[in-house]
């Protein structure tokens, strides 16, 4: 750490800046220089495909707080979107990292992911991006097993990808077998990289929708005959993860990650599904009425003030799910945001955090 | 006071409230976001100028502005409006009403709970909305006078001049613990908080930026002082003109109870005072200059009071309901006298009746047992005032709650 560093992290720095801290006087004029909290600067962008949703990687240059990551795990990255923070998860898709070492993220531009479309799309070299450190338990074990099998579905490709070029940096010996499901050949990422890797890696890209086998467990046995002794590592939508799951049973040598698919509902105004409160592990049908109410029903007391809206003394964390405000009407599904619950009611299924 | 309106009038003057404030919620983005950030800007430059200019000692009084400008900015258009969680929309974890620490002794945890949730919900209802007075002035006819009221102009003078300390220590109710219906001991949760924030604030204000001027050190010491009271003075008289001038109105307990939606509004509408002037002194006064407007919608930003204002006075006249609007110096004037004339009884039997009770405190005293829970939120308001307020709540809620649902 720099003089500089040690001394914008001191109890005197502290001292002087309360009640604010040093950051926020540090980043009205440099915003990657803040001292507790992890940004990155967008180096370079780099379109993968064109082909449906456009694909891009973009390269960042964190800044000093970044602590590094393990091959297989996710950041949240943070943009500022029409005045709105908006906070997503993304799987880095390069090699394992230490601190001062670039990154990459891959996304697809979802049509109705606001947070992906707009770092595909409007981003630009140059902009910084908010970021946690890095997250998750998708990772490779130390000491590595003999061979290992990678199996992914789509945009599941960036922690296996993570994986796979961490191991091949590493100079791993042993044989990977990779399986990758994607749309067509012209949806297909990372494709040059894919077609020139060493002997040791085997790998087979299908494409269900232009004729290839969906996944099976048969197909599986087919492509990789010993697979139920392998490590495996499996990244995609639910449905693909949900089969290999059954293929593995129980296995421990199975690891997945998966999506948070939307939960939207059919309908706003009539409330269906239930509401789980997760630090209370209760659940309750849905019937319309504000969450605050819901709670109470089921015995839970969380802190409330004028009922009405205005105090925020209720404010909790929806994690999941779609609220209704009862008194605008304003229907929002965004994943982990604060919600007041005297005025919020769940519209389908939701889990908050009381 | 008694409710002009009909329910069925009431009902209609709330849902044009309420369109208004839909309409005005879903329009916020970028251009408010960014109006924030240059304000916060904006402030942390008057704040740097004014620490650096401790340095330069002809520029003292300079100095002083900056800083006195730059508390202002951070106590009202910054920390009022983003502790009310007029800017948590937008996600930003820094501008969000439950992270955000304002420069000033009271921690804003305790604030929240008496500004936002008490005196906002319970705006001018006497026995209930504890900023009425802030339990040592009498600041409404229908206060009881007593002996200390004789000392209601010493005691605003004071409060002016301490108002940071008057806003911490607010939530103590150390009049209550003075009529023996509240103990020391009851206040006990907010020692650690208050002790905290307060050691902070001093010893950044008061220790080391002086000591960091070497050889100024007092003056910079009787600078940051002069910042800190240039504050008061203006934070006391902008609030004060929001619910004391002449013509606003108060309320009693029974006459709130069940209340609808509109009737809120009604409430709040007649219960608050605006104060004309510069766009300039609209920002200096965190828009709090459109008080009405802020009672109304107290989570909507601020910046878009000014706005909303000519809609918001259409509807009041519309519905034949003052809009009490006047120029800073005619506001204050009047809540100069009503201090002075509230200082002395109403009449011979309100002297008699005065002089009969002790010296301090709002009702007769009670023995401080815990009320045993009653349907009648009126009478435990009476006796409990502190635990009024949760019973008072359950009491109420249908009549919120339901309206608005
Ligand atoms: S209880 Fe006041 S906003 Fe929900």
């Amino acid at each position: 750490m720099t003089l500089t560093q040690t001394l914008l992290r001191s109890p005197l720095a502290a001292a002087l800046t309360t009640p604010h801290g040093v950051d926020r006087y540090i980043e009205l004029v440099a915003p990657m220089g803040v001292v507790d909290e992890v940004r990155a600067k967008i180096v370079s962008i780099h379109r993968e495909t064109s082909a449906g949703a456009p694909v891009a990687t973009l390269t960042l240059e964190p800044n000093r707080r970044w602590r590094g990551h393990q091959a297989g795990q996710y950041v949240q990255v943070g943009v500022e979107i029409d005045g709105r923070r908006r906070t997503r998860c993304f799987s880095v898709s390069s090699a394992e990292s230490k601190p001062g070492d670039l990154i990459t993220l891959t996304m697809r531009a979802n049509p109705d992911g606001l947070v992906s479309r707009h770092l595909v799309e409007d981003a630009r070299v140059g902009d910084v991006l908010f970021l946690s450190q890095a997250q998750g338990e998708f990772t490779i074990p130390n000491p590595l097993p003999a061979s290992v099998l990678l199996i992914s579905g789509g945009s599941g490709i960036t922690p296996v990808m993570s994986i796979l070029r961490t191991l091949l940096r590493r100079g791993y010996g042993g044989t990977i077998h990779f399986v990758h499901y994607a749309q067509s050949p012209d949806h297909q990422i990372y494709e040059a990289e894919l077609r020139d890797l060493p002997p040791n890696v085997k790998v087979r890209l299908l494409y269900p929708e232009c004729g290839d086998p969906a996944y099976t467990t048969e197909e599986l046995r087919g492509l990789v005959p010993d697979h139920a002794e392998l490590d495996t590592w499996a990244c995609g939508p639910a449905g693909l993860i949900e089969l290999v799951q059954e293929t593995y049973a129980d296995s421990d040598r199975l690891k997945v990650e998966y999506f948070k698919t939307s939960t939207k509902p059919a309908s706003d105004v009539v409330a269906e599904g239930a509401t789980s409160f997760a630090v209370s592990g209760k659940e309750s049908a849905n019937e319309g009425v504000p969450l605050l109410e819901q709670a109470e029903a089921l015995g839970l007391s969380p802190e409330y003030g004028c009922r009405m809206g205005i105090c925020m003394s209720c404010t909790s964390r929806k994690t999941e799910g779609t609220v209704r405000n009862v008194m605008t009407g304003a229907v929002s599904d965004e994943p982990d945001e604060d919600i007041q619950i005297c005025v919020s009611a769940a519209v389908g299924d939701c889990t908050v955090q009381l | 006071m008694t409710i002009k309106l009909s329910p069925e009038q009431l009902e209609a003057f709330g849902q044009e409230l309420d369109e208004l404030r839909n309409r005005t919620m879903a329009d916020l983005g970028q251009a408010d976001a960014d109006y924030l950030r240059s304000v916060i800007k904006a402030q942390r430059a008057f704040e740097g100028a004014g620490r650096a200019l401790f340095y330069l000692p002809p520029a003292w009084p300079l100095a002083v502005a900056a800083l006195s400008v730059s508390k202002i900015l951070d106590n009202m258009e910054i920390g009022h409006n983003v502790m009310h969680g007029q800017y948590d929309w937008m996600g930003d974890p820094q501008l969000n009403s439950r992270m955000y620490e304002w420069d000033t002794v009271c921690p804003s945890e305790q604030w929240k709970y008496s500004h936002n949730y008490i005196h906002h919900t319970y705006t001018n209802i006497l026995g209930k909305d504890r900023d009425i007075g802030y339990g040592i002035l009498r600041m409404d006819k229908d206060q009881q006078w007593r002996p200390n009221h004789l000392l209601n102009p010493v005691n605003a003078f004071l409060l002016m001049v301490f108002f940071q300390w008057g806003v911490l220590l607010h939530d103590l109710e150390v009049e209550e613990i003075a009529a023996g219906r509240r103990t020391w001991g009851d206040t006990k949760h907010l020692h650690r908080g208050m002790i905290r924030k307060v050691r902070r604030q001093v010893l950044k204000d008061y220790v080391l930026f002086p000591l960091l001027t070497g050889p100024f050190a007092p003056l910079t010491l009787a600078g940051n002082v002069g910042a800190n009271l240039m504050r008061n003075l203006w934070t006391f008289s902008i609030i004060f003109c929001g619910h004391f001038p002449a013509g606003v109105e108060s309320f009693s307990i029974e006459e709130t109870e069940g209340e609808s939606r509109g009737g809120w509004y009604y409430r709040q509408m007649l219960g608050s005072a605006n104060i004309t002037g510069s766009p300039l002194f609209h920002i200096m006064s965190g828009n709090l200059s459109h008080q009405i407007e802020h009672h109304l919608f107290p989570d909507m930003p601020a910046a878009r009071y000014p706005t909303i204002a000519p809609e918001v006075k259409a509807i009041a006249d519309k519905y034949g309901l003052e809009y009490n609007s006047k120029s800073l110096s005619k506001q204050l004037g009047s809540v100069y006298v009503k201090i002075a004339k509230l200082a002395l009884p109403d009449s011979m039997e309100d002297l008699r009746r005065g002089l009969r009770l002790p010296f301090l405190g709002r009702r007769k005293a009670t023995p401080a047992t815990p009320p045993t829970p009653t349907s009648d939120a009126a009478e435990v308001a009476a006796t409990f005032p502190r635990v009024d307020v949760e019973s008072a709540v359950q009491d109420a809620d249908p009549g919120l709650v339901g309206a608005g649902v």
